[in-house]
C-alpha cells in the first residue's frame, strides 16, 4: 500500500514497522511531528514527551534495556542537551535496538544555530544513516533499529529539514512483533566506572571497525555509473539536488554516513575522471576522504553555510553562474506574535520599565522585533535566567534594573536549575515565567505544567507557584498580563525589590481553548482617536495605521490591551 | 509539473498542497512537496513546493522551473517571481494581508502586477476570501482555491472529490466539496 508521509510521519510508520515499543522526545522544529505521529496513529507504542531531550535519550537507554526497542527524537540542539548520555550510552550494552533521531536545520529556519549533527556519530562512535526521501526515512528507521541490535550499539538517524517536512510517496511495510521485555543484569557492561568503562572502550573501537566492513556492503551505499567525466558522492536531500543538478552524472549514494565505506569510495574515486563531494553544512565526508588520500571537490565552491538546492549544486560544480537575478524590494513578512498573543503586553510593561530583558526560546523571542524591542539576548533553552543572574551580579544589589523571561516548558526544560542556583547565589534579577500553559513555538504540546499527557489523558500538574517557592524564591507575584497596567506596577515592584524575584505571568496561548479573550474584534472610534499611535507601539497585527488614525482589522482577539492603554478612551466594543 | 503556493501562515496553505500532492498520487504520479513550518505559522511568509512527475528527485522546485503559482495573498505572489518559468500561469487570490511596515504606516502596499508581468502575462484573479465569505465559510478558502487550480491540472475531478473525501473531517466535509466546485467556476 502505498501514502503519501512527510519525513517525519514516515519515520513514525518505520518505528512502527520495527516493532519500536517505547518512543520520547521534547518538541522542537523540524522533529516535533515525529512523536505527534506516534502518539495518534500507533497506540501500541507508549510515547511520552519529555521535560527535555536529555531525559528523552536516557528513559528511552531504561527501555531498550529491557530488550525493548526504543527511540528519542529531538532536534539538532535538543542532541547538546542529551549529549551527556550519548557520549556513554555507546560504552554500554545495548539489548533492544535503539535509535536517536537528530533533526537538523540548514538555512536556520526555526533554529538558533546551523550545527552538522553528522559529527556526534563520529565523536560519541556510533552508526549514522542519512534519509534522503520519505521512502527511505521510513526504510532507514526501521533498519536502524535492526543495526542497533546486530552491533549493540545506538544509532544516529539523522535528518534535516527537508527530508522531515517534506512529502513524498511511501510504500509501506509490514509491522514485526514488540520483543518482549525481560530483566537481565549486566554490570560489567552497565555500571560505568572508570574500570568496567576503561574496559568497554576497545569494545567500541573494535566495533567501529566491524562497521566500517559492513558499511562497505550496505545496500544502503550503491554506485550508480553513468558518464564517468563526472562523479558525484552525495547523501540525504542534498543527493536529490544533485541528482536534479546532473542527471547524467554517475553517483556515490550514500545511506550510512558513518562509519564511511571506504572500499567503496576508493572504488568509486578510481572509475571516475572528477570527483565531488556534495553535502550540506561541513565538509564532514569530504575531510574524511581527503584524509583518505582522495582528490575531491566540494567545500572549495559549495558553501559552509545555508541549504544547498539544485541551483546552487550545479552553479559550483560547472562554474558557470545563473543569470543574476534582481529580487523585487517587497516589505518583509517576518512571523510575529499572534493577536491576543499574552506575551506582547507582558514584554512592553516590563521594556516600559526600563529593564533589560535577557531572553530565551520560545514565541516570545518575537518581541525582539519593532516596535516592541523588548528582547536583549537569545541562546539557547534556559539559558536567560543565568544571563540575567550573571550581569545583575556583576552590578551589584539594585544597580541596573536585569530581568529575564522564560516561557513555561522552557522553565521545566531547563530553567528550574538556574532558578536554584540564582536563589543560591544571592542573585537580584528579575525573573519573568510567562506560563501560558503549552508549548507554543513548536504548536501547542502538554508538558509537565498543564496536566495532560501527550495523548490527552489527565495527569500529575505541576504547581508553578510552589515549585519557585521551594527553589528559595520567596518574591513570587502572580500576574494577568491582559491587566496592562497593573502588571507594569507589579514588576515596578519586582524590579525596586531587594533580592531576586519571580513574577508569573499567567494567561494561556490565544491558540489554545483555554484562551481568556473574548475573541470578538475591538473597534477604534475615529473620532476620538487623535492618532498618537500608543496602541502601534504594542506591534500588534491587529492594529493598522490608516489616515493618521488607528484602525482594528478581522484578526483582533479582544485581549483588551490596547483599550486599556489608549489615552483617548478610543478602543472599544468587542464584548 | 512545479506548483508553487504562496501565502501567510494560518491561510491553509499546507493543508491545500497536501491535498494536491495526495491527488497526484492518487493519478499515478511520483509526487514530492516541501515547505517549512515552525516560525512560518507566526503569521509569516510561507512557501510549499509541490512537483509530480513519472520519478522527482529534488523536493524544492528548481529557479525558473515553475508551471503554475497559486498565492493565497497577493503580495505574496510577488515575492518568488525568480521561481516562475517564462510564461507560467499565475492564480491570485484577491486579498491583502498587510505586513508589520505597512500597517504601522512605514510604507503603502506595493503594486504586485507589474512585478509578475516581468515573468509571465498569464495572471488570472480569483475571489477567494469573498466566494467564503457568501458561503458563510470563511475558513473555506484554501479549499475554493484548489478549487480554480484543479481546473489547470490533468487529474480528473473525480480524484478530487475522493481526495477531499477522505482528507476532511466529516463534519467539514460536505461545505468544502462545494467550495471545491465553487472555486471551478470562479
Amino acid at each position: 500500500m502505498k501514502k503519501i508521509l512527510s519525513g517525519n510521519e514516515a519515520i513514525a510508520r518505520g518505528a512502527f514497522e520495527a516493532g519500536v515499543a517505547f518512543a520520547s522526545a521534547y518538541p522542537g522544529t523540524p522533529s516535533t511531528e515525529v512523536l505527534e505521529e506516534i502518539a495518534a496513529e500507533y497506540p501500541g507504542i507508549h510515547a511520552e514527551w519529555t521535560p527535555n531531550e536529555k531525559v528523552a535519550l536516557e528513559v528511552a537507554a531504561g527501555a531498550s534495556y529491557t530488550g525493548a526497542r526504543a527511540m528519542a527524537i529531538m532536534k539538532h540542539v535538543g542532541v547538546n542537551v542529551a549529549a551527556d548520555p550519548l557520549m556513554t550510552l555507546p560504552y554500554t550494552l545495548i539489548r533492544g535496538g535503539l535509535v536517536l533521531v537528530s533533526a537538523d536545520d540548514p538555512e536556520l529556519f526555526s533554529s538558533q544555530n546551523e550545527q552538522d549533527n553528522r559529527h556526534y556519530a563520529r565523536f560519541a562512535k556510533i552508526p549514522m544513516l542519512e534519509p534522503s526521501s520519505s521512502q527511505e526515512a521510513k526504510d532507514f528507521m526501521v533498519e536502524a533499529v535492526m543495526m542497533s541490535e546486530r552491533f549493540g550499539t545506538p544509532v544516529l538517524l539523522r535528518t534535516t529539514t527537508r527530508i522531515s517536512h517534506s512529502m513524498g510517496v511511501v510504500e509501506l511495510g509490514e509491522a514485526q512483533p514488540q520483543p518482549v521485555p525481560s530483566i537481565e543484569r549486566h554490570p560489567a557492561e552497565w555500571v560505568m566506572l572508570p574500570a568496567n568503562a576503561r574496559a568497554r572502550h576497545p569494545v567500541i573501537e573494535k566495533r567501529i571497525c566491524d562497521l566500517k566492513d559492513y558499511s562497505n556492503t550496505h545496500p544502503f551505499n550503491v554506485i550508480e555509473m553513468k558518464d564517468k567525466k563526472l562523479g558525484i558522492i552525495s547523501s540525504g536531500v542534498a543527493f536529490q539536488y544533485a541528482k536534479e543538478a546532473f542527471p547524467e552524472a554517475s553517483f556515490l549514494k550514500l545511506g550510512m554516513t558513518y562509519p564511511l565505506p571506504d572500499r567503496l569510495i576508493r572504488e568509486f574515486a578510481s572509475q571516475v575522471e572528477e570527483l565531488w563531494v556534495v553535502e550540506e553544512l561541513d565538509p564532514f565526508m569530504e575531510d574524511q576522504i581527503k584524509a583518505m588520500g582522495i582528490r575531491c571537490r566540494g567545500k572549495d565552491r559549495l558553501s559552509l553555510c545555508g541549504e544547498l538546492n539544485p541551483d546552487i549544486i550545479r552553479a559550483a560544480v560547472s562554474g558557470v553562474e545563473p543569470e543574476p537575478f534582481q529580487k523585487p524590494t517587497l516589505p518583509g513578512r517576518p512571523p510575529s506574535m499572534c493577536p491576543g498573543c499574552p506575551h506582547r503586553s507582558l514584554l512592553w510593561a516590563l521594556r516600559r520599565n526600563k529593564a533589560f530583558i535577557a531572553g530565551d526560546i520560545g514565541c516570545y523571542t518575537l518581541g525582539f522585533l519593532p516596535p516592541l524591542d523588548a528582547i536583549d539576548t537569545c541562546l539557547c533553552m534556559g539559558a536567560g535566567i543565568n544571563h540575567a543572574h550573571g550581569m545583575a551580579t556583576v552590578f551589584g544589589q539594585g544597580k541596573e534594573k536585569i530581568a529575564a523571561v522564560i516561557g513555561d516548558s522552557t522553565f521545566y526544560h531547563s530553567g528550574i536549575t538556574g532558578l536554584a542556583n540564582l536563589a543560591y547565589n544571592k542573585g537580584a534579577a528579575l525573573i519573568v515565567i510567562l506560563d501560558n500553559s503549552t508549548t507554543a513555538m513548536t504548536g501547542a504540546q502538554n508538558h509537565p505544567g498543564t496536566g495532560i499527557t501527550i495523548r490527552g489523558d489527565q495527569t500529575v500538574n505541576l504547581d508553578l507557584k510552589k515549585l519557585v517557592k521551594c527553589l528559595g524564591i520567596d518574591w513570587v507575584k502572580t500576574v494577568n498580563p491582559y491587566e496592562v497596567k497593573k502588571t507594569r506596577k507589579t514588576i515596578k515592584e519586582a524590579l525596586a525589590h531587594d533580592g531576586p524575584s519571580v513574577i508569573i505571568s499567567k494567561a494561556p496561548c490565544v491558540l489554545l481553548k483555554s484562551r481568556i479573550v473574548t475573541g470578538k474584534p475591538l473597534v477604534v472610534d475615529t473620532e476620538k482617536c487623535i492618532g498618537c499611535k500608543v496602541c502601534i507601539g504594542l506591534g500588534c497585527p491587529a492594529i493598522e495605521f490608516r489616515e493618521e488614525k488607528s484602525f482594528i482589522n478581522s484578526s483582533c482577539a479582544g485581549c483588551g490591551v490596547c483599550e486599556e492603554l489608549c489615552p483617548q478612551g478610543a478602543i472599544g466594543g468587542g464584548k | 509539473m512545479n506548483v508553487l503556493m504562496t501565502g501567510v501562515g494560518g491561510q491553509g496553505i499546507i493543508l491545500a498542497s497536501d491535498m494536491l500532492s495526495d491527488v497526484m498520487m492518487r493519478a499515478g504520479f511520483d509526487v514530492k512537496k516541501s515547505e517549512i513550518h515552525g516560525m512560518a505559522q507566526r503569521g509569516g511568509s510561507v512557501m510549499s513546493h509541490v512537483r509530480y512527475a513519472e520519478r522527482v528527485a529534488s523536493p524544492l522546485i528548481p529557479l525558473g522551473a515553475c508551471d503554475i503559482l497559486l498565492s493565497f495573498e497577493e503580495l505574496e505572489a510577488a515575492r518568488y517571481v525568480q521561481y516562475l518559468k517564462k510564461g507560467a500561469t499565475v492564480i491570485i487570490n484577491r486579498y491583502r494581508l498587510s505586513p508589520p511596515s505597512v500597517i504601522s504606516g512605514k510604507e503603502p502596499y506595493p503594486d504586485v502586477i507589474p512585478i509578475i508581468r516581468e515573468k509571465t502575462d498569464n495572471i488570472v484573479m480569483v475571489d477567494g476570501n469573498s466566494i467564503a465569505e457568501a458561503m458563510g465559510n470563511a475558513k473555506g478558502v484554501n479549499i475554493i482555491l484548489l478549487g480554480k487550480l484543479s481546473t489547470f491540472l490533468e487529474a480528473d475531478e473525480a480524484l478530487w472529490i475522493e481526495s477531499l473525501n477522505s482528507m476532511l473531517k466529516e463534519k467539514i466535509r460536505a461545505a468544502n466539496i462545494e467550495g471545491f466546485r465553487r472555486g471551478r467556476q470562479a
